[in-house]
């Protein structure tokens, strides 16, 4: 990481946007601490090595866990680094930085609402509680409070984007003629496309289960709210990716020692995210009674097509690597991989991060093959994959472009170099373990979210090993994660200590084709907006209006299922209720 | 628009997976037959299951020389028949034959899955799951719910078993129906 004397740094540059950036940064990993904990916690219990909670309280902290990394961690880091993309690539400041710090607070009000309904589920003395998971489908019922903070982040997160649309709009008038900076360009169709995927979430949440969780509808369809979640809820992980792959194209080739390969590919890859991301939600469900085989293989074909920016993407990262590498004299067919900073944690962590999406996209290409997916649905396969996608090559993409990033935003230097470059190995090899283990007790038909994988009236057929030696290595794995992240969270919090000094600034250089070699349209981000609407309406109408025609907009949908409010009639349950903390410290004692 | 020769290779070979990706789903569908869960079922009330002419008393019923439907309704937390830990009968059908599966839920979403084999649905209240599966050999499988549905979810399973023809004729209880009135 040597750096560029003569280059100010972001935070020098930009003193109130940096502080920005920090504080969203500060509530991520906040976030991903606690959804760490929840994490281990869940991996001890599941194999049955260590219990610190009732089973019945699992499902509280698989919502924790759930919640917390894939949309407080995920998206408060992704405005962070969104807000110094645009700033850093149009060179100019947002219009009005009071704006800019009220949707932060916005987004951090909800969090919180939706954290503390959470939390509730485990204090028996509230009576809140909301372990509905991150697919929150009805009739399962989360405290209002639960909804309520879902709609202000979302609120948030639109106004963050008005922010950014509003900064370009400035810099355009000032630049009638130039191509949008290709980090702008990222950011803004990123933000495009979570505008569109959002429309689901924000109609079920604000005119179905909001009104639902108080009370002034009696119930809900429950297929209808379970689709236009799914609408919201594959986009959204490539509103998880972009950010990661924002790194990749415009951070990582730097790192290696080079620069981007082709800028209008990059440009080409954003665009098709725009118009393929969300019309293929129903992929997630193939096995949904209610919806023809028809739409079905609608959403397969846009899925599969939906490899292609990834495949495209996989191409150009590696050759602007290459390059890197060749820059840095690295020579042969394969010989330049040793030429590159493998000692720089900031590389070797986006790197792991990209193998290890190479192996997750394999296993959701299983996933997308309409009838193949019979097999794996709800096993354990599908948690075994998203490790590997948001689990991996994001937040292992995060992490590393932190060590990259974090000493522009805060004019001090990282505490330990050679401890973040075992924290990303560490992760790597956690990984590796845990979602093996995943893939293959899915395939045994093993389900995902539950307490107990052993059932009293049968045993799974497995080739070798056993379920318990999976089980070992999903807790192995699970135990290298959570040291991973301690790791990761005390390295930072040292490196608050550390003194300030100049000289830590990075320059980023230019790609080596760059937007000139690619066609204007590319930049006309009304027409593919309006593409993209259109392909939405050609893949949702259908679907929708044949669920709301078979059953109604709100049912039949049977009763709500507050269900840590009416504890469980089944003999067990109610005496494994008891104080979580009690049960850990006698744990320790 | 520059786009490199290799890049161009790499581009056409992607997109010859993905159109053979989609051909052998399509293979499935059409050549081997592997029909999804569809719309095909009817729409029911959850809370009036009791009064419905087949979830009313659910169980297996012989509707060809060899072929059975089987009516399975899914509670917070056991299936109606199938959870034999919580009282219900097994589910038993004889070996070799075609057995369809009419699946519903009295109250959450949940999901019905033959451990180790690929017959698989989601149960959601309103809708009937529909699943035709040809059964082999005599096996006893186990059946797990598995989309959560409460802070029970874990006790939710359940038994289906495959037994030789003249075994499923020979046991009386399990002529006609069964699991109804456990």
């Amino acid at each position: 990481m040597a750096t560029e004397e003569g280059t100010p740094t972001f935070a020098t540059r930009y003193p109130e946007e940096a502080s920005v950036v920090r504080r969203a940064f500060l509530v991520a990993f906040v976030a991903l601490g606690i959804g760490a904990l929840a994490g281990i916690i869940q991996a001890l219990h599941r194999t049955n090595i260590l219990r610190l909670i009732p089973s019945a309280d699992y499902y509280t902290v698989l919502t924790l866990h759930g919640v917390l990394l894939v949309i407080v961690f995920t998206i408060f880091f992704l405005v962070g680094v969104f807000q110094w993309a645009i700033t850093r690539s149009l060179d100019r400041s947002p219009p009005n930085i009071t704006f800019t710090k009220t949707w932060l607070a916005l987004m951090s009000l909800g969090s919180l609402l939706t954290g503390a309904a959470i939390i509730s589920g485990v204090i028996s003395e509230v009576d809140a509680s909301a372990d509905v998971l991150f697919t929150f489908y009805a009739p399962l019922q989360a405290h209002p409070l639960f909804y309520a903070g879902l709609a202000v982040f979302l609120v948030g997160t639109w106004l963050a984007g008005v922010d950014w649309f509003r900064t370009w709009l400035g810099w355009r008038r000032e630049h009638p003629d130039e191509r949008i900076p290709l980090q702008a360009f990222m950011v803004l169709t990123t933000m495009i496309m979570w505008y569109i995927a959002t429309i689901g979430v924000a109609v079920s949440v604000l005119f179905f289960l909001l009104p639902w969780s108080l009370g002034f509808i009696d119930q809900v369809n429950p297929l209808l709210t379970r689709t236009l979640f799914w609408f919201f809820g594959h986009p959204v992980v490539y509103f998880w990716l972009l950010p990661a792959y924002l790194l990749w194209y415009t951070v990582m080739p730097k790192i290696a020692g080079g620069r981007l390969f082709s800028d209008p590919l990059a440009r080409v890859v954003f665009v098709l995210f725009v118009l393929l991301s969300t019309p293929v939600g129903i992929h997630h469900q193939y096995m949904d009674p209610g919806i023809a085989q028809g739409f079905k293989f609608i959403a397969m074909t846009n899925t599969m097509f939906l490899l292609l920016p990834s495949l495209l993407t996989a191409f150009t990262v590696v050759a602007s690597i290459e390059h890197g590498a060749r820059q840095r004299g690295g020579t042969g067919l394969l010989g330049w991989l040793r030429a590159l900073p493998w000692r720089d944690p900031a590389f070797t962590g986006m790197a792991l991060a990209g193998l290890m999406f190479a192996a997750g996209g394999f296993s959701g290409m299983v996933n997308a093959g309409m009838n193949i997916n019979y097999l794996v649905h709800n096993t354990l396969w599908v948690p075994g994959h998203f490790h590997l996608t948001v689990g991996t090559a994001v937040a292992l993409t995060f992490m590393a472009g932190t060590y990259w990033l974090w000493p522009q935003l805060t004019n001090r230097r990282l505490y330990s170099r050679p401890i973040a470059l075992a924290q990303v190995v560490l992760w790597f090899g956690g990984m590796a373990l845990m979602s093996n283990a995943m893939h293959v007790a899915g395939l045994f038909g093993i389900p995902r979210r539950t307490a107990e994988p052993q059932y009293q009236g049968f045993e799974f057929a497995t080739t070798f090993g056993g379920v318990s030696e999976l089980n070992i290595q999903l807790a192995l794995g699970g135990t290298l994660l959570f040291v991973s992240t301690l790791l990761f969270l005390s390295n930072l919090a040292l490196s608050l200590a550390q003194p300030t000094r100049s000289g830590l600034g990075q320059r980023l250089p230019a790609a080596l084709s760059g937007p000139e070699d690619s066609p204007r349209v590319l930049d006309n981000l009304a027409l593919w907006s309006g593409i993209a609407v259109v392909l939405v309406v050609l893949a949702y109408a259908l679907p929708l209006g044949s669920i709301i025609a078979d059953s109604g907009l709100l049912g039949p949908g049977g009763a709500a299922y507050p269900a840590a409010l009416t504890p469980d009639s089944l003999a067990g349950l109610q005496a494994a209720v008891a104080d979580p903390v009690v049960r850990a410290l006698e744990v320790v004692a | 628009m520059h786009i490199h020769t290799y890049e161009k290779l790499w581009l056409g070979l992607s997109l010859l997976l993905i159109t053979g990706f989609v051909a052998t789903i399509t293979y499935g569908a059409l050549g081997a037959g592997v029909e999804m869960v569809d719309d095909s079922g009817e729409t029911v009330d959850p809370d009036a299951l009791g009064e419905h002419p087949d979830f009313a008393d659910p169980g297996v019923e012989q509707v060809g020389p060899n072929e059975y439907d089987v009516y399975v309704v899914a509670h917070r937390f056991y299936f109606e028949p199938g959870s034999s830990t919580q009282g219900f009968a097994p589910i038993t059908v004889p070996a070799n034959s075609t057995v369809n599966f009419y699946i519903t839920s009295a109250d959450v979403v949940h999901g019905f899955g033959v451990a180790g084999t690929n017959a698989n649905t989601m149960v959601i209240p309103g809708e009937v799951s529909e699943l035709t599966v040809e059964v082999g050999e005599p096996a006893e499988y186990g059946i797990v719910c598995n989309e959560y549905c409460g802070s029970g979810h874990h006790t939710m399973e359940g038994l289906m078993q495959v037994v030789p023809p003249e075994e499923y004729n020979g046991t009386g209880s399990q002529t006609e129906r069964l699991g109804g009135d456990s």
